[in-house]
């Protein structure tokens, strides 16, 4: 369980948000939304540790994330704005290596299997940089799949994909959910999860 | 004790620093004044190298400050980075320039002293060298800081460049002495020009190193007021 | 155990940067003809005089090493920033340190080593004897992981700064200076020091540049 407290964000001289709190149980689906530069990849990426902020505490489990280390971040994957995909590698590569640089084989089976439910079946041998950028975001995706991490944090990850793709990835939440996780998606499109009303966190600008 | 913590915001630093300015500058201006009065006029001309060891009054001092800022900068580096604080950070880019200032004004008083005594504007011995190359680690601060354009950033980055520069300092020292040695260079000892000090070249010493440390204060903080005015976008109060 | 996953990521780690370097084979061999290049051009700016060139070749080819390093530095880390895969390692529970070395290592082993191997060939030109040429590589393989190390943290501060090359080559060559000066000077054991020093300090230090610009 994700707990955040009074988290308050400085970048430069402006204070972005502040005294923002919520609780993330299993089960649970955020979404994040609020108008461009009120935050919300700032929130992520404070969530994820790649950010302090300014006042208050993130904890996991009761402990502050700062102190879990790498014992938190076994627990989170995240999507960002940046894809985290090498042009150079096939999508199927890239799968392997991210999981590989987690610690954790996975077998080609296990990751051709999760690239076919991004609907990326016939593309798996192809470098990232013919992919399109909906499909390279697929890929990235992908990694979801085979992560087994507790909490997903995404941010803009349905922006400029068409609606078969919006489709697959909603499933994937939703398994995800079912099977007892937590996901923080920062979105301006409605995320319309069949297991029921997503939580919402709205940043003012 | 508590009260001095407001200084560590750089809004409260300003008028502190800019207050300060000239409790440093006039003393320095004097004590230069009588310091150079001293070294050229009043100490006695060396029987061995006439007049010209009078380069030395600021060639000494000003290679001390050049290596003392150094380090002062890196310290003020690794405060502001280990405790978040921009005051901090701000003081050792302030200082980073000066210091250069210095090193590079050391190098050039160097090579008019080595001019007229061994022939040469520039000699590769140890000494020389080794302030060379710390000449260019303060280039190679300022220019970090200069291309980074996120200011925290630039800090931040200072502060683990001139760790590793500090930490470096010594093992340069040693290898161009090791360099030195085995190339048998020249061994130009700037200390034997000083074994028989008279009293009033003690005296001028002294009060040049004095008149260094007071204006680089008042330097330096004149620096950092403008720093801060300028990432805190304050208004100049006259 | 714990140690078991982080020698896969070491592994995966390793596998990766080998499979990028020969992706992207002409950044290595760039690298290699600017090394013959620059040490060339001695000869040609200076004097062809044997008995000179012979006195030159270890400093010549140490320099030429030096900078040619530092044209391999500029790409350690920023495309992996640029893509994201760098903040994704940053967020895996493996222990930072130990990626960057392993970025270090694999630099090291992929434009590092191709330096030494080509070496002799310099070593030739120059016209040293065979011992002579053997003792140059030895110094070559014990200093040239020392650049890299250095250049490691240089490469992690100028992540995506304006100037580039120039700045990073401006941070780093002092700092190389006593590698160079032990180097081209025949002292093997003072190398080896400065290189003992520098694996405990530089993986360190980049790590802790690359938070500076991650952690954003």
């Amino acid at each position: 369980m994700l707990e955040a407290s009074h988290l308050e964000c400085v970048r430069g001289n402006r204070t972005i948000f502040r005294d923002l709190s919520f609780a993330v149980r299993p089960g649970d689906c955020f979404r994040l939304t609020g108008p461009n530069g009120s935050g919300k990849t700032s929130l992520l990426r404070m969530l994820c540790g790649l950010l302090s902020p300014t006042h208050g505490t993130i904890r996991w489990h009761g402990a502050g994330i700062e102190t879990l280390g790498e014992e938190y971040f076994s627990s989170i994957a995240y999507v960002g704005h940046r894809p985290g995909i090498k042009d150079e590698f096939t999508a199927m590569e890239n799968l392997q290596v991210s999981s590989g640089m987690r610690g954790i084989e996975i077998s080609r089976k296990a990751a051709a299997s999760a690239l076919e439910r991004m609907g990326l079946g016939g593309r798996l041998h192809v470098p990232a940089r013919f992919l399109s950028e909906g499909e390279r975001r697929r890929a990235a995706i992908a990694r979801l799949a085979v992560n087994h991490s507790m909490l997903w944090l995404l941010d803009e990850v349905l922006t400029s994909l068409d609606r078969f793709a919006v489709k697959t990835i909603q499933l994937l939440i939703e398994d995800h959910l079912d099977a007892g996780g937590m996901a923080i998606v920062a979105t301006h499109q409605e995320l319309n999860l069949s297991s029921g009303q997503s939580q919402r966190i709205e940043l003012a600008a | 004790m508590s009260n001095w913590y407001r200084y560590a915001s750089p809004v409260n630093l300003y008028p502190l620093a800019s207050r300060m300015i000239p409790w440093f500058a006039i003393p320095a201006a004097i004590l230069l004044a009588v310091g150079l009065y001293v070294g050229l006029f009043v100490a006695p001309t060396d029987f061995q190298q006439g007049d010209v060891y009078r380069v030395l009054f600021i060639h000494v001092p000003a290679a001390w400050m050049g290596m003392l800022l150094y380090l002062l900068m890196a310290l003020y580096a690794a405060v502001g980075w280990a405790w978040n604080a921009r005051a901090s950070s701000m003081m050792a880019s302030a200082l980073s320039v000066t210091g250069a200032l210095f090193t590079l004004l050391s190098l050039i008083t160097g090579g008019l002293w080595g001019k007229p005594t061994w022939g040469t504007w520039w000699v590769w011995d140890a000494r020389t060298t080794s302030t060379l190359i710390l000449l260019f680690l303060y280039a190679g601060f300022i220019s970090l800081q200069s291309a980074i354009d996120d200011p925290r950033r630039a800090d931040r980055a200072g502060a683990v460049l001139a760790l590793v520069g500090v930490v470096n300092v010594p093992i340069i020292y040693f290898s161009v002495q090791w360099w030195n040695t085995l190339h048998q260079g020249a061994t130009i000892r700037i200390a034997s020009a000083t074994t028989t000090m008279a009293a009033p070249m003690l005296a001028a010493w002294s009060i040049m190193v004095a008149a260094c440390w007071f204006y680089s204060v008042a330097v330096v903080l004149g620096r950092l007021c403008c720093i801060i005015s300028d990432r805190e976008h304050l208004e100049v109060v006259r | 155990m714990k140690a078991a996953s982080h020698l896969v990521m070491f592994r995966w780690l390793l596998r990766r940067e080998m499979i990028l370097a020969w992706r992207r084979k002409s950044d290595m061999i760039s690298m290699l003809a600017f090394f013959v290049i620059i040490a060339s051009l001695f000869p040609l700016g200076v004097d062809p005089d044997s008995r000179l060139l012979r006195y030159m070749a270890p400093g010549v080819v140490w320099i030429s090493a030096l900078l040619a390093s530092m044209l391999g530095l500029g790409s350690l880390f920023s495309s992996d920033y640029t893509d994201g895969t760098l903040e994704q390692m940053w967020i895996t529970p493996q222990p930072r340190l130990l990626i960057v070395a392993g970025k270090i290592l694999a630099q090291c082993l992929l434009t590092g080593m191709p330096l030494v191997l080509i070496s002799p060939l310099l070593a030739l030109q120059f016209g040293l004897t065979s011992s002579e040429m053997r003792f140059l590589a030895v110094s070559l393989l014990t200093g040239i992981p020392v650049l890299n190390l250095i250049g490691a943290i240089g490469s992690a501060l100028t992540i995506g700064v304006r100037g580039g090359g120039l700045v990073v080559a401006l941070i780093v060559l002092p700092l190389c200076i006593p590698v160079l000066v032990f180097g081209a000077g025949g002292n093997l054991s003072l190398v080896g020091a400065v290189l003992a020093l520098t694996l405990v300090f530089a993986p360190w230090a980049a790590a802790s540049a690359l938070t500076i610009v991650v952690e954003d």
